[in-house]
């Protein structure tokens, strides 16, 4: 198997560490995200999923144990902004995340910062757009576009950074269900065709489902993690940790418990009117 | 306390190039005591018509009564509306600004001229209503609260006015489903205990599926669907075509009609579904269908 592009190794993490209001927000996580992953993290608010997050491109320091990025060490203060080229990174409010006055001008921030030739930086922005599908827009003013385009906007930002890795914190949160949508199908097509791997952490559970991996935080811990398949077929497990599952996988779920035959984690309407119809 | 609009157009900007019709001839009666949801997306019009039941919009054309009262008046107290009809905006916890917990919650009352004892109550009874206790966050300062805590501090100030009508717009959109789960039982508890009127705005086709009496579907400014949960998602070609979609049971049971299963398509909870699918299996069993 390739080599992991990120690995935390025995990572703990706290918030205010040595004050009266120590809190331990990640707790021994060791995990290994490969090139080319679609990796979804799932939990409540508070389960530690955004720390996580932020571990990914040295946001972040461990307290004890160690992230590594293609080899190189987070806590390495010389090595933060190599990484943080590697490794993008898009947050839940679409309005924080945009700086300049038109979409072609706030993608080529970043190439702008690393002193990249004008000719490249236009090659890249293009291309960045085309790749979010917001070509149309790039002389558009930020604050015109919906919530969905903002963030595919914010997303082209990192793309034009050329990143090996994007994390999203919760980019569709605060999206209606078009927008939603719109995040969704960006990223699995960055992911299939650019081959950019996606760390998507979230806790809308529709969003899991097309994942290869999901990893599901609780309590700073991981607490299950496998295909969506495995994952959806611990519905009790779930339930305890207070994670909805969707509709279907719950119906399945009843109906096997009376007795029907029915494989574990159905997590789409068409495989399980496929299989009752059998 | 009934709700009602006649022909109600709203141009936004009007009489300039940016000039936008947001609603269309709309008329529409919320009766006292129902529990609408409001579904249709972004931009079909759906926070512009709250905007008028209480009258932080005006119609561009036609009339808007509540309780009786026609808010496009000159003479009407738009303030006493504004107490009777409470207004829960999205992300409401932005407009927190209190030193206190009960500072934010007792704002509304105090400035309704309600006396100081009285208030007190309303803060306890609020606080109690969104499942926050009163003795241990009544001094706090609501920006320590946890995003879901925040949120339900922001629908207590709304709360402690006592309104006879409560307008939420997405008043989950962000949470968590166990936040989410939270806030949308204590409004269903509101509704069924106290009485109250409520208008959800929602996205969620499974939440207004379990919780509403009624759904009013919106596009491009207008009506599109208005009756029953079961009326409504019965339109599944409709919603579809509109992107809106139905719960995912109830697109179930109908896939597995169209593929020659007889099974009730009328069905919108997990419990009705998991009932209909094991009577028509076991009748499948036996042979008989």
């Amino acid at each position: 198997m390739a080599e992991p592009l990120i690995r935390f190794e025995e990572v703990h993490f706290k918030y205010n560490a040595g004050t009266e209001r120590e809190w331990a927000a990640l707790q021994d996580i060791t995990l290994e995200i490969y090139p080319g992953e679609f990796v979804a993290v799932l939990g409540h608010n508070g389960s530690g999923k955004s720390t996580l997050a932020k571990h990914c491109n040295a946001l972040l320091i461990p307290s004890a144990g160690k992230v590594y990025v293609n080899g190189l060490d987070t806590s390495d203060e010389t090595r933060v902004w190599e990484i943080r080229q590697q490794i993008g990174m898009v947050f839940q409010n679409p309005d924080n995340q945009l700086v300049a006055t038109t979409v072609e001008e706030d993608v080529a921030f970043g190439p702008e910062n690393l002193g990249i030739p004008s000719k490249e930086i236009q090659l890249r922005v293009d291309e960045a757009l085309r790749a979010v599908g917001m070509e149309e827009y790039r002389l558009h003013s930020p604050h015109q576009l919906s919530g969905g385009q903002k963030q595919r906007v914010a997303i082209a930002g990192m793309i034009s950074m050329r990143p090996q890795c994007i994390v999203l914190d919760e980019p569709t949160a605060m999206l209606d269900p078009v927008g939603r949508r719109e995040v969704m199908e960006t990223i699995h097509h960055l992911n299939k065709t650019e081959n950019i791997t996606i760390v998507h952490i979230t806790h809308h559970m529709d969003e899991v489902i097309d994942a290869d991996r999901v990893v599901i935080m609780a309590g700073g811990k991981i607490a299950l993690q496998g295909t969506p398949k495995e994952v959806f077929s611990q519905i009790d497990l779930l339930r305890r940790l207070h994670l909805d599952v969707p509709q279907v996988t719950d119906l399945a779920h009843r109906l096997k418990r009376h007795g029907c035959s029915l494989p574990e984690g159905i997590t789409k309407v068409d495989e399980l009117v496929m299989h009752l119809c059998q | 306390m009934s709700i009602r609009v006649e022909n109600l157009s709203h141009i936004y900007n009007e009489g300039t190039p940016m000039a936008r019709v947001a609603l269309r001839d709309v008329s529409l009666t919320i009766e006292d005591g129902e529990f609408i949801g409001l579904i249709g997306h972004t931009g079909s019009g759906k926070s512009t018509l709250i905007q008028h039941f209480n009258g932080l919009l005006m119609p561009t054309e036609g009339k808007v009564y509540v309780d009786g009262v026609d808010l496009t008046h000159k003479e009407t107290s738009l303030r006493a509306v504004r107490q009777k009809v409470g207004m829960v905006f999205q992300y409401p916890e932005h407009q927190l600004f209190g030193e206190t917990v009960y500072e934010d919650v007792a704002f509304g009352p105090r400035n309704a001229g309600i006396d100081e004892e009285e208030v007190a109550q309303r803060v306890k009874e609020a606080l109690e209503w969104v499942g926050l206790s009163y003795e241990a966050l009544k001094d706090h300062s609501p920006f320590e609260l946890s995003g879901g805590q925040k949120r339900r501090v922001a629908i207590a100030g709304v709360l402690a006015m006592r309104p006879a009508v409560l307008i939420l717009d997405e008043p989950t959109a962000g949470l968590d489903p166990e936040g989410s789960a939270e806030i949308l039982g204590k409004i269903h508890d509101l509704h069924r205990r106290r009485g109250t009127t409520v208008i959800l705005v929602s996205h969620s086709m499974e939440d207004v599926a379990r919780l509403c009496t009624r759904l009013i579907v919106m596009e491009h400014g207008g009506v599109v669907l208005d009756g029953t949960p079961k009326e409504v998602f019965s339109q599944v070609d409709r919603l579809r075509e509109m992107g809106l979609g139905v719960p995912q049971v109830t697109e179930v049971m109908h896939e597995l009609r169209s593929r020659g299963l007889p099974v009730q398509t009328d069905v919108l909870t997990l419990e009705e579904a998991e009932a209909e699918l094991l009577r028509v299996l076991e009748l499948r069993r036996h042979g008989t269908v």
